[in-house]
C-alpha cells in the first residue's frame, strides 16, 4: 500500500487540529508538535528508500483512478523537500520554545505552525493542480495567521500587504486554472503534460504558461519580490525563520514542477523569460543587501538572491543544473533559517537592529560569533560546506550550455553575499566590545542549541553530499525526464 | 450566453480594479471579493455553461453536463470566504492599532 504518501499531509492537519482542544496545555504542544516533525522526517526517509527500490509512489485517493481523481505523488524531488522541510521546521521549533513567548504559545502558535507544515508538504506531493492550489491556500492562511500573530503595529501593518499581495496572487492562479482546464479539460499535472505535448504548445498555452509563471513569481519571489523583505522582518524571529527557509521554496518548487513537467515545448519563450527574471532578481537582491544597515533586511534580501540562483538552474534545465538546483535548495532552507535564527538572536541580545551599532559580540557570545561565521561561509559556497556542491553543480550546468554571462552573475552573487555578511561579521561580531560583562543579556543555551543544530545539518548536508547524491540524482533524473513522471501516473496499476 | 457571462466577468473585474487602486482599505478588501466572484465566474463559462444531463451514469442520457467546474468554484468560494473574513478581521485591527485605514498612512517606517 502507498498510504504512507499521505502521512505527511494529514497528520500534521490531525494534530494541528487536535492541539487547538489543548490550549491550556503548552507542554504538550510543545512536544507533540516537535515529534510530529521528526515522525515525518521518518516517514519521508522510508519513502525515499522505497522510491529508490520501486519508483515514484503514488496513492489514488478514493481509488480514483488517475486522471479522474485526486492523487498524490511522491518523487524523489518531492520527498527530499518534505524532509528538509521537516528537519527546519523542528529545528525552528525548538528556538520558539524558548523565544516566541508564552502570549503567542497561548494564542494558537503551534497548531498553526503544524497546518503550514501540512499545507507546504501537500504543495510538494500532490499529482494534481487544483490540488496544489488548495494546498497553497492552506499553507498562505496559517502564515497570514503566523504573521499577525501578537499584533505589532509594525507587524499587522507589513502583513496587511503580505495578505493583500497574496490574494491577488492566488487571483491569478485561480485565472490560470480556469484558462487550463478551459483549453485542456484537465487538472492531473501528468495528464496535463501529455496533452500539451499531444496537441503541441500553441502559444494560448504559452500565455496560460506565463501566467503561471507570474503567479508562482509572486509567491516565489522571483522577480516580484517587492513585498519579500518588509513582511519578512516584521514577524518573530522563530517564524521569520520559517518563512524564509519554507514559504518562497514552496513557489520555486511549482515553477520546477509546472516547467519541467508541462510547459516544456516552448523554451524560447518561457525559460528565456525565466532566465532574465532570475538575472534581474539577483541583481536587485544584491542591491538591496548591500544597501541596508538593518540586519533583517540584509537577511531578507538574501532570501531574494537565492530564489534567483536556484531559477537560473531551472533556466538552463540541464541534468547537472537541476541536480545543482536540488542540492541547493536544501542547503538555502537549512543556511537561511540558522541565518534569520542567528540575525534574530542578535538583534534580541543587543536590542539594535542595525549593524554599526552592534560591536565585538564575539567577546560576549563567542560560540554566536563562530555560528555566524560558519553560516557566511556556507551562503558563500565555501567547500566542505552545503552551499558548495549546489553552486558547483550549477555552474556546470551554466557551462554545459554556455551562458557565460549568467555564470559569472552567479557566482559575483556569491561573492555579494559573501561581503553583506561580512560588513556585519567585522562590524558586530568583531570589533571592539562595547557591552560589559556586566551588562550582557545571557544568551540562554536553549536559544544557541537550534542554531548549533542548523550548523550541524550544513556541515551534515555538505559532507554527506555523497550519501545523498543517489537521492538527488534520481530526482534530477524525473526532472530531466518529464515522461518518468507521466508514466508512473497514467500507465498501468 | 457565453458571450454576456464574459461581458459580465469583464465588468465585475473593471469594477474590482477600480477598488483595488483605491486608499481606502475597506474599498480595496471589497475589491478582492468582487475579484474572486469575477473568477467564480470566469470557472464556470469557461468549462461551458450547462450542456446535457445531470452526470449521474444510468439515471440520465448522454450528453452529460461537465461537473467538475462547480466542485473547483465550491472549494475556491470557502477560500475566498475564510480568507476575506481573515483580512476584514485583520483590517479592523490594524486600523485600531495604527489609528487609519488610508493605505497611505500605512507606508512603513518613514510614517512612523
Amino acid at each position: 500500500m502507498n498510504n504512507i504518501v499521505v502521512i505527511p499531509l494529514i497528520l500534521p492537519i490531525m494534530l494541528g487540529i487536535a492541539l487547538v482542544f489543548l490550549r491550556p496545555y503548552v507542554k504538550t504542544q510543545r512536544v507533540i508538535s516537535l515529534l510530529t516533525m521528526v515522525a515525518i522526517a521518518i516517514v519521508s526517509v522510508i519513502m525515499l528508500g522505497r522510491i529508490q527500490e520501486t519508483g515514484i509512489m503514488r496513492l489514488d485517493f478514493g481509488g480514483w483512478k488517475p486522471p479522474f481523481g485526486i492523487l498524490f505523488v511522491a518523487d524523489s524531488f518531492a520527498v527530499l523537500l518534505v524532509l528538509t522541510t521537516s528537519i527546519v521546521t523542528a529545528i525552528c521549533l525548538l528556538y520558539a520554545f524558548s523565544s516566541i513567548g508564552e502570549k503567542r504559545e497561548n494564542m494558537f502558535f503551534y497548531p498553526f505552525v503544524l497546518l503550514l507544515v501540512a499545507g507546504v508538504n501537500g504543495s510538494f506531493l500532490t499529482g494534481d493542480i487544483f490540488n496544489l492550489f488548495v494546498c497553497f491556500e492552506v499553507m498562505l492562511l496559517a502564515s497570514y495567521v503566523l504573521i499577525t500573530l501578537g499584533g505589532e503595529k509594525a507587524q499587522l501593518r507589513e502583513s496587511l500587504k503580505y495578505v493583500l499581495i497574496n490574494v491577488l496572487a492566488s487571483w491569478f492562479f485561480l485565472v490560470a486554472l480556469a484558462y487550463l482546464y478551459g483549453t485542456l479539460g484537465t487538472l492531473n499535472m501528468a495528464h496535463l503534460a501529455e496533452r500539451v505535448a499531444e496537441a503541441g504548445q500553441d502559444p494560448i498555452l504559452t500565455t496560460i504558461a506565463l501566467l503561471f509563471l507570474v503567479v508562482f513569481a509572486l509567491k516565489a519571489g522571483l522577480l516580484l519580490f517587492f513585498w519579500l523583505p518588509g513582511s519578512y522582518s516584521v514577524p518573530p524571529t522563530a517564524v521569520a525563520a520559517l518563512f524564509g527557509a519554507l514559504l518562497t521554496k514552496v513557489g520555486i518548487y511549482a515553477l520546477f514542477r509546472m516547467f519541467t513537467l508541462i510547459f516544456i515545448h516552448q523554451p524560447e519563450v518561457t525559460h528565456m523569460l525565466i532566465k532574465g527574471m532570475a538575472a534581474v532578481t539577483i541583481i536587485a537582491g544584491c542591491l538591496g543587501a548591500l544597501a541596508y544597515k538593518d540586519i533583517r533586511q540584509i537577511v531578507a534580501y538574501n532570501v531574494v538572491i537565492a530564489v534567483g540562483f536556484v531559477l537560473i538552474g531551472l533556466s538552463v534545465s540541464t541534468e547537472a543544473a537541476f541536480e545543482g538546483a536540488i542540492y541547493y535548495l536544501m542547503h538555502d532552507m537549512i543556511a537561511k533559517a540558522m541565518l534569520f535564527l542567528l540575525a534574530g538572536t542578535m538583534i534580541y541580545l543587543t536590542g539594535e537592529k542595525r549593524f554599526d551599532k552592534m560591536s565585538g559580540l564575539i567577546r560576549n557570545y563567542p560560540v554566536l560569533g563562530w555560528m555566524f561565521f560558519v553560516v557566511m561561509v556556507s551562503l558563500a559556497g565555501i567547500p566542505p560546506l552545503s552551499g558548495f556542491v549546489g553552486k558547483v553543480l550549477i555552474g556546470q550546468g551554466l557551462i554545459e550550455t554556455g551562458s557565460y554571462v549568467l555564470l559569472a552573475l552567479a557566482f559575483i552573487s556569491s561573492v555579494v553575499v559573501l561581503y553583506s555578511l561580512l560588513r556585519i561579521f567585522l562590524n558586530a561580531i568583531f570589533g571592539e566590545t562595547i557591552i560589559s560583562i556586566e551588562d550582557e543579556t545571557p544568551l540562554p543555551k536553549r536559544m544557541l542549541t537550534p542554531i548549533v543544530l542548523f550548523a550541524i545539518c550544513t556541515i551534515a548536508l555538505g559532507f554527506g553530499a555523497e550519501g545523498l547524491s543517489s537521492y538527488v540524482s534520481d530526482a534530477a533524473n524525473t526532472l530531466a525526464n518529464p515522461s518518468i513522471y507521466i508514466d508512473a501516473v497514467l500507465g498501468g496499476k | 450566453m457565453e458571450t454576456l457571462m464574459i461581458l459580465l466577468i469583464g465588468v465585475l473585474i473593471a469594477v474590482a480594479t477600480y477598488l483595488i487602486l483605491s486608499k481606502n482599505l475597506i474599498r480595496v478588501i471589497l475589491g478582492t471579493a468582487v475579484l474572486s466572484h469575477a473568477v467564480h465566474l470566469l470557472i464556470l463559462t469557461i468549462a461551458g455553461v450547462k450542456k446535457g444531463n445531470v452526470p449521474l451514469l444510468e439515471e440520465a442520457e448522454a450528453p452529460y453536463t461537465d461537473a467538475l467546474p462547480q466542485a473547483l468554484i465550491l472549494t475556491a468560494i470557502v477560500i475566498s470566504f475564510a480568507v476575506t473574513a481573515f483580512v476584514l478581521v485583520l483590517a479592523y485591527r490594524t486600523y485600531q492599532s495604527n489609528g487609519t485605514d488610508d493605505l497611505e498612512g500605512l507606508r512603513g517606517p518613514e510614517n512612523e
